[in-house]
């Protein structure tokens, strides 16, 4: 069984400091879902809310069409991984595992036969009599993962689980994480500031800052479609020039910058006057020459080679330097301390309404 | 000949001491680690052994090692000490269990009952006061936020600033005929007539319940404040009601701090004086005052070291009973 889950005008407030303002989307059943932020912008908190550790201050969470006001956290058809896993550490990897069975009286013959299934589902069969702490990293992982299962819950929700992990092992996880997910079938609600496990994983992901969801959507039309300036700069790589708009052209619009002006897509329809930012991703941009208002010259800080592709630096309109990526066959490279000329395809370029970036 | 030997024992503790940090320190010459003396220096490594050597042997193991062998002696005059009569006697044990042969019972019941006695009633008053601070130490260590539980903290120890016979002489006065409780009581028209709670023991246990509290509630306060709250609301998500977290997750975390407390509270509480002095019904006695009333009525010292080495023993041996019935070792209660 699993259920959709529904935020209606959510607001959570601790005293005066307001963590969530008004959220409201609605995540599909079955889907696997991403709240992606950077730390503190509320996303553990809707988190909480959901698994009914906390109450909205305003606004309802239905999760399967039921108000959940008033129902604690043992009585939702929810389960939660930790960030830290909380793994009982004096029981058994199988105690662990049947642990909200037992709550649930099951008997002794379920509990084992549910174990051993989920054993099984986690590539640890056998090993449900070793203690937690003989277990490694990604195995904790993966019984915080049966435990929360065990109890079949409708949706589960997960708490930056693998922050903890190595790089590898994480990579790894991510990809366990999905085929679990599609085994059971049930609604994952997924918590995390890295992007690359929200883009990976996600069929969907809002984007949060500061309390508020920015923008709700799967992963490409985030990267290649921001709503805001905060998810230009937060998704990936970006090159931000900070400007007024002077033109607009059907789709396009243009931006007067100190690096000169800047042609765009303007999906977001920013008016002539508007102080308004243009987003341009590193990969987005060619050595030489480029087509009018399309065009900066700058001089090259410093060229990184990574092997498949080389991140040029070029002196940007602020501190922060321009980031360009130039693949292996894109042709020469340009050298330390020359002034260059970029170019970019207006297409691939963003005008997006003046915002916080991600960075600031 | 023993008393020489038992003189010399933590001279000669301090000495082993000595060659036991020699060693250590010629193993240690080509190894990596250092030796204790390097480690510290040599005036820091002396102080140490010495302090901790005179500490334990002089202060601790010594008077004791005297009282046992006072209690295997009879209580003799001054002429007769190194007389026919000075030998070795389990007379005074001997008379704890059967009492004198004139006696009509065949064994010493008043003793016995008085022994089992405050065996059983300090069982009680640490079962009451684990019931009574389990709560409270799971309030300030999980629940309370910063200033509340530092507060609360405060509260529970500022009381016991009062010396202890002044605490129970309070308490005398609180629980006394028509003291604070009953004139209470009998001004809200509870009860018509005042009740005795000394003579009903109720302010004894009383007393002794609060006396001790604070060496239950700081063990237990420890071992939940480092409980993971992730664990709490972790059962609790998994559906556990509020016991079965307390039951399952919290007191099994608990246990090594909780077996501590236990056992502060049941040794202070069995070995008591003041309260059970003051605080006492007249038709009841506690152990420690058979053992008070040998040493300084009857000027029986022998005798009054062989009823504190039953106690102490039988206390230790039940202690170790019960840490055993609930699985705790000594060395995770020293953590």
């Amino acid at each position: 069984m699993s259920a959709d889950v529904e935020l209606d005008h959510v607001t959570i407030r601790f005293g005066d400091f307001v963590a969530v303002k008004s959220a409201t989307l609605k995540i599909e059943n079955g889907e696997f879902f991403s709240f992606l932020g950077p730390s503190g912008c509320g996303k553990t908190t809707i988190l909480r809310t959901i698994s009914g550790f906390l109450d909205p201050s305003e606004g309802t969470v239905r999760i399967g069409g039921q108000d959940m006001r008033g129902v604690g956290p043992n009585k939702r058809p929810t389960a939660l991984i930790f960030q830290n896993l909380a793994l009982f550490p004096l029981m058994t990897v199988e105690q662990n595992i049947v642990y909200g069975l037992r709550v649930r009286g099951a008997s002794r013959e379920v509990q084992r036969e549910r174990a051993d299934q989920l054993l099984s589902l986690i590539a640890l069969s056998g090993q449900g009599r070793k203690k937690v702490a003989e277990l490694s990293g990604g195995q904790k992982q993966r019984v915080a993962i049966a435990r929360a299962l065990a109890v079949e819950p409708q949706v589960l929700l997960l708490d930056e689980p693998l922050s903890a992990l190595d790089l590898k092992l994480r990579q790894h996880m991510r990809n366990e994480l999905r085929a679990i997910q599609k085994r059971v079938g049930i609604t994952f609600i997924y918590i995390t500031h890295d992007q690359g496990e929200a883009l990976t994983m996600s069929d969907r992901i809002a984007v949060m800052n500061e309390g508020v969801i920015e923008q709700v959507g799967d992963g490409k039309a985030i990267y290649d479609d921001p709503a805001t300036a905060f998810v230009a700069s937060f998704v990936g790589e970006n090159n931000p020039f900070h400007g007024h708009v002077v033109a607009t052209d059907g789709e396009f619009a243009v931006i007067e910058t100190v690096m000169g002006r800047l042609r765009g897509l303007n999906r977001r329809g920013a008016r002539t006057g508007d102080a308004a930012v243009i987003f341009v991703r590193p990969e987005s941009f060619r050595v030489g020459s480029g087509q009018a208002d399309a065009t900066i010259e700058s001089a090259v800080l410093n060229v990184a080679f990574e092997g498949n592709l080389s991140h040029v630096f070029l002196k940007g309109p602020t501190k922060k330097e321009i980031v360009l990526t130039v693949g292996r066959s894109d042709g020469s490279l340009p050298g330390q301390g020359d002034t260059t000329r970029i170019g970019f395809d207006p297409r691939a370029a963003r005008i997006l309404p003046q915002g916080k970036l991600a960075s600031d | 000949m023993i008393k020489y030997l038992l003189f010399f024992l933590p001279f000669i503790v301090v000495a082993a001491f000595i060659v036991m940090a020699a060693r250590d320190r010629q193993r240690n010459r080509d190894a990596a680690t250092i030796g204790f003396f390097r480690r510290n220096g040599p005036v820091l490594s002396t102080y140490f052994m010495v302090a901790v050597g005179f500490w334990t042997i002089l202060i601790i193991v010594l008077p004791q090692l005297y009282m046992v062998e006072y209690s295997f002696r009879h209580n003799l005059t001054a002429a007769e000490v190194g007389g026919p009569k000075d030998v070795y006697t389990l007379a005074n044990y001997h008379f704890l269990l059967f009492g004198r042969p004139s006696d009509n019972t065949a064994m010493n019941w008043l003793h016995i009952a008085v022994f089992f006695r405050t065996i059983i009633v300090s069982a009680l008053v640490t079962i009451f006061d684990f019931c009574f601070c389990y709560p409270l130490a799971y309030f300030m260590a999980q629940v309370a936020k910063g200033g509340g539980a530092r507060l609360l903290i405060l509260c529970l120890i500022v009381p016991f600033w009062v010396n202890e016979l002044l605490r129970a002489f309070a308490f005398k006065i609180l629980f006394a005929t028509s003291g604070l409780i009953d004139t209470l009581l009998m001004s809200t028209g509870l009860i018509s007539d005042p009740i005795d709670f000394l003579k009903h023991d109720i302010g004894l246990y009383a007393g002794l319940s609060y006396a001790y509290m604070l060496s239950m509630i700081f063990p237990l306060y420890n071992a939940i404040e480092s409980l993971d709250r992730n664990q709490i609301e972790a059962a609790r998500d998994l559906g556990a009601p509020w016991w079965h977290i307390h039951l399952f997750v919290v007191m099994p975390f608990a246990k090594p701090g909780i077996a501590s407390g236990c056992t502060l509270v049941f040794m202070l509480c069995a070995g008591a004086l003041a309260a059970p002095q003051i605080l006492g019904g007249p038709s009841s006695l506690w152990f420690t005052q058979l053992v008070y009333g040998w040493f300084f009525a009857a000027f029986d010292w022998p005798r009054g070291s062989a009823y504190a080495f039953a106690l102490l023993l039988s206390c230790i041996i039940f202690v170790l009973a019960m840490l055993r019935l609930f699985k705790v070792s000594l060395t995770e209660i020293a953590r």
